[in-house]
């Protein structure tokens, strides 16, 4: 069942377009990795899916509903981690948990979240005594990832959540989305550090200027993606390519009887990655050129 | 000396991000005295016809408290009544702004962190932000006195006028660069500071109402105290700068020393831990934005419990100064009534003047909270509050429902307190439910401009200070147009203008009804646009 349904999803900022007719599915129980640049109209993305900006064009859904329209009923299935998160200066992380839980579902919420509270707050580390202007950004980004992880909510759209968490709140984190997957749960992961999304997310979909360039299982992603292979010659030679990996064997043949030794490496999905960025990191075009600001305008409205 | 390196240029870049901010209050406070004097030498052909009027309110503990003694029963000295110890304020909430602007709010964005790894003494910030204050300060006072020659004035009583204004700038630098140093926040400076500010002169207000020598003597504790000792225009006792100059060097000195025993972004006085859980009526989009609303609300009560008590005392002494007719037809045209009515009761026709000129203030608290919304959206808070199941009609009603409630509960109060004690004083004066029934018929035309700011942060965050303007220009419309002789359909776009709070006691139903109904119109065109439109 597809828990977001995105089809042909445009959004102008004036006249530039920082969404091009983009299509997303993200099915229930999915850890989606939501990849792409700045600029590349991600948190556009999730800022139309949630309501907050109104599509140009296209259509979506979330749970078979617009986003526009029934935006309260849907928030409270879901919850939203942004990127860059700020605080009220004058209210302690406790209270501001407490008041994120409650605008969900009032004072039964913060009661039965109690627990899970207590817990996140021990896994992440965090002093919620403070007031909010004291907070580094790495505790603001915290504060709402607990509260958006503790009622575990049907979805979680996540924006580059774990700016300015250090390796082991990072690790957390990882740990937190496994549940979440186990559970049967959805994700929706934005993220351009790619090792994040290649350990927990199950479903890729890579955007460039407004647009999917790819979407699918990173196995599947990795099976259309040449291999890395190198090999050891009977006269101690090593030489390498990248071939298809169903040609994998027979490059491996064709080496000759001799070979001592061979690795076979598929790619990662930074390769991957910059499989699909490659040509416009070397020899930008004149359309690229063109939508690069526009998408970066539109993340920080 | 090392610990002052870089002093210069952190000096020059402090001017040049305020290059806008000192010129302009430069010039506001100019104009305030300098205005507000020519306006008075232009009224009273001399001092002898002025002090017949205005002596009985110079004496009123009201005005005693408010405004100080009167420095001299010269006309010069009676034109700058009003604005020595108000522009004194000004000038010393001036020095506060540029010291805790270039320190403490430095500080805590990180800028200062920024500048400190450079090759920057460790005392060189808060020197710069000093000598910035005080640089802005005699700038202040000195256009003040130019202006003040150039309209004729005494020069040395124009010499002793800014020295009254540099007394209360230069104890206010000292005090802010002291309260920077004590607590790791730029709110906590601000409390601090303003606090000192508010008791240092409290507490001449004390000392020059008392009735006893020892009272008096209270007068002297406070820098605001030897402000209005200076008797411009008179005695012109202009050496009482020195103890300012002192009082300023020593809290200076303290806050260097304050400065070497405490680290780069922390304070003397340890961070207070909060709750680390919600209170019951943080539970809601409601509870949230009372929250954010509750300290200016609770400054504003104050504010209007005070001025009420104020207003009560002078309308008690308002039928024993009004005998000038230029005096006469300026208070009726402020107030839209004839002459003649103005005549038939001197109370009513005050206490309805200060009801249209608190209506705005009223306006002002109201547009302040509403403004909060557009606040929240510029910060990227609102996002957080309107993806957890909060709608967009329940957030904007969370500002401008008690924005409202607010507006019409400050006039309610204001007009208890004045109506009380003016009654009380003098049985003349229009009794309590008269002043409250002036009130209420004010109050929806702050609505009006309360539903203009609901109006503007629901159309974009970024239009939405445009309602200060608003409120601007139906002011001087409204209160002002008559005066000026402008046409009649340019004074009525103020809902000032259709205000009539005088004859009390009578509804002007049309009125009233006509302005609510405009005030909900906007307001609730304000939540369409709010609900249409992009977020954040």
């Amino acid at each position: 069942m597809a828990v977001i349904e995105a089809i042909g999803l445009r959004k102008m900022f004036g006249t530039t377009a920082a969404l091009d007719g983009l299509d997303l599915t993200v099915t229930q129980g999915e850890v989606h990795g939501f990849l792409g640049p700045n600029g590349a109209g991600k948190s556009t993305t999730l800022r139309i899916l949630l309501g907050l900006l109104r599509a140009t064009g296209g259509t979506s859904t979330l749970f078979g509903h617009d986003p526009w329209r029934d935006a309260v009923s849907l928030h409270r299935r879901l919850a939203y981690v942004p990127g860059d998160v700020t605080v009220w200066p004058n209210l302690t992380g406790g209270e501001i948990i407490d008041l994120l839980l409650a605008l969900r579902g009032g004072r039964t919420e913060i009661a039965r979240t109690q627990s899970r509270r207590a817990q996140l707050l021990t896994d992440f580390d965090l002093d919620p005594g403070k007031k909010g202007r004291s907070y580094s950004k790495g505790n603001r980004q915290k504060i709402a990832l607990i509260a958006a992880l503790a009622p575990d909510p049907e979805l979680l759209l996540l924006d580059e959540p774990t700016a300015g968490l250090d390796p082991l709140m990072e690790q957390v984190f990882q740990a937190e989305l496994v549940r979440t997957r186990d559970q049967g749960r959805t994700v929706l992961l934005s993220s351009h550090i790619l090792s994040e999304v290649e350990k927990a997310c199950t479903v890729v979909t890579i955007v460039r200027a407004g647009r999917v360039v790819e979407s699918g299982s990173l196995a599947d992603l990795r099976h259309l993606s040449a291999t890395h292979v190198s090999a050891r010659l009977a006269d101690g030679r090593v030489v390498d390519a990248h071939v298809p990996p169903a040609e994998v064997a027979a490059w491996v043949a064709a080496r000759g009887p001799g070979v001592q030794a061979v690795t076979a490496t598929p790619p990662t999905l930074e390769e991957l990655f910059l499989a699909r960025y490659g040509d416009t990191a070397e020899a930008p075009t004149a359309a690229d050129e063109a939508a690069a600001p526009t998408g970066r305008r539109g993340r920080r409205r | 000396m090392t610990s002052l390196t870089g002093t210069g240029a952190l000096l020059r870049l402090a001017a040049r991000r305020d290059r806008i901010l000192i010129p302009v209050s430069a010039l506001a406070l100019t104009a305030l005295s300098v205005g507000s004097a020519q306006a008075t030498v232009a009224l009273y052909p001399d001092a002898a016809t002025a002090m017949k009027e205005l002596g009985p309110v110079l004496a009123s503990p009201s005005a005693l408290a408010l405004y100080g003694p009167a420095t001299t029963t010269s006309l010069e000295g009676l034109s700058i009544f009003k604005t020595l110890l108000m522009g004194a304020v000004f000038v010393g909430l001036l020095a506060y702004a540029v010291v805790r602007r270039h320190t403490r709010i430095e500080e805590e964005e990180g800028r200062l962190e920024l500048l400190g790894a450079g090759a920057i003494g460790r005392q060189a910030p808060l020197t710069a932000a000093v000598l910035l204050a005080v640089i802005a300060t005699i700038l202040t006072a000195a256009l003040s006195v130019g202006g003040l020659i150039g309209i004729g004035f005494d020069p040395l009583g124009s010499l002793a006028f800014g020295a009254t204004w540099e007394i209360a700038g230069l104890a206010m630098t000292g005090v802010t660069a002291v309260a920077a140093q004590l607590t790791a926040s730029a709110r906590g400076t601000a409390g601090w500071a303003i606090g000192a500010l508010a008791v240092l002169y409290l507490l001449r207000a004390l000392g020059d109402t008392a009735t006893t020598d020892a009272g008096r003597a209270l007068r002297w504790f406070s820098p605001f105290g030897w402000a209005s000792q200076v008797f411009p225009y008179g005695s012109n006792r202009i050496w009482l700068l020195l103890p300012a100059v002192a009082l300023c060097l020593g809290l200076v000195a303290a806050a260097f020393a304050l400065l070497e025993r405490r680290d780069l972004g922390a304070g003397l006085l340890p961070a207070r831990r909060g709750r680390t859980h919600a209170p019951r009526g943080l539970a809601g989009p409601v509870g949230l934005a009372w929250r954010l609303l509750r300290p200016g609300v609770l400054g504003w009560l104050i504010g209007f419990v005070l001025l009420g008590a104020v207003y009560g005392g002078l309308v008690a002494q308002v039928d024993t100064m009004l005998s000038d007719a230029s005096v006469q037809q300026l208070l009726a045209d402020m107030a839209g009534v004839p002459v003649a009515s103005l005549l038939a009761s001197l109370t009513g026709v005050y206490a309805a003047t200060v009801l249209r000129f608190m209506a705005v203030a009223a306006a002002a608290a109201g547009i302040g909270m509403v403004l909060r919304l557009a606040t929240e959206e510029r910060a990227t808070r609102t996002e957080a509050v309107l993806t957890t199941g909060t709608g967009r009609w329940r957030w904007y009603a969370a500002f401008v429902a008690p924005a409202a409630v607010v507006t019409g509960a400050l006039m309610v109060i204001m007009a208890t307190v004045m109506g009380a004690r003016g009654h009380a004083a003098l049985a003349a004066a229009p009794p309590v439910g008269q002043v409250l029934q002036g009130a209420l018929e004010a109050v929806p035309a702050a609505w009006v401009l309360v539903g203009l700011a609901g109006l503007l942060a629901g159309w974009s965050p970024r239009v939405a200070p445009y309602a200060w303007a608003g409120l601007g220009l139906a002011f001087v419309l409204g209160e002002f147009g008559t005066t000026m002789r402008l046409p009649q359909w340019l004074i009525d776009v103020s809902p000032f203008a259709h205000v009539t709070v005088y004859p009390l006691g009578t509804w002007e139903w049309g009125n009233v009804v006509g302005l609510s109904l405009v005030a909900a119109a906007l307001t609730v065109a304000g939540g369409i646009l709010h609900r249409r439109r992009d977020l954040g």
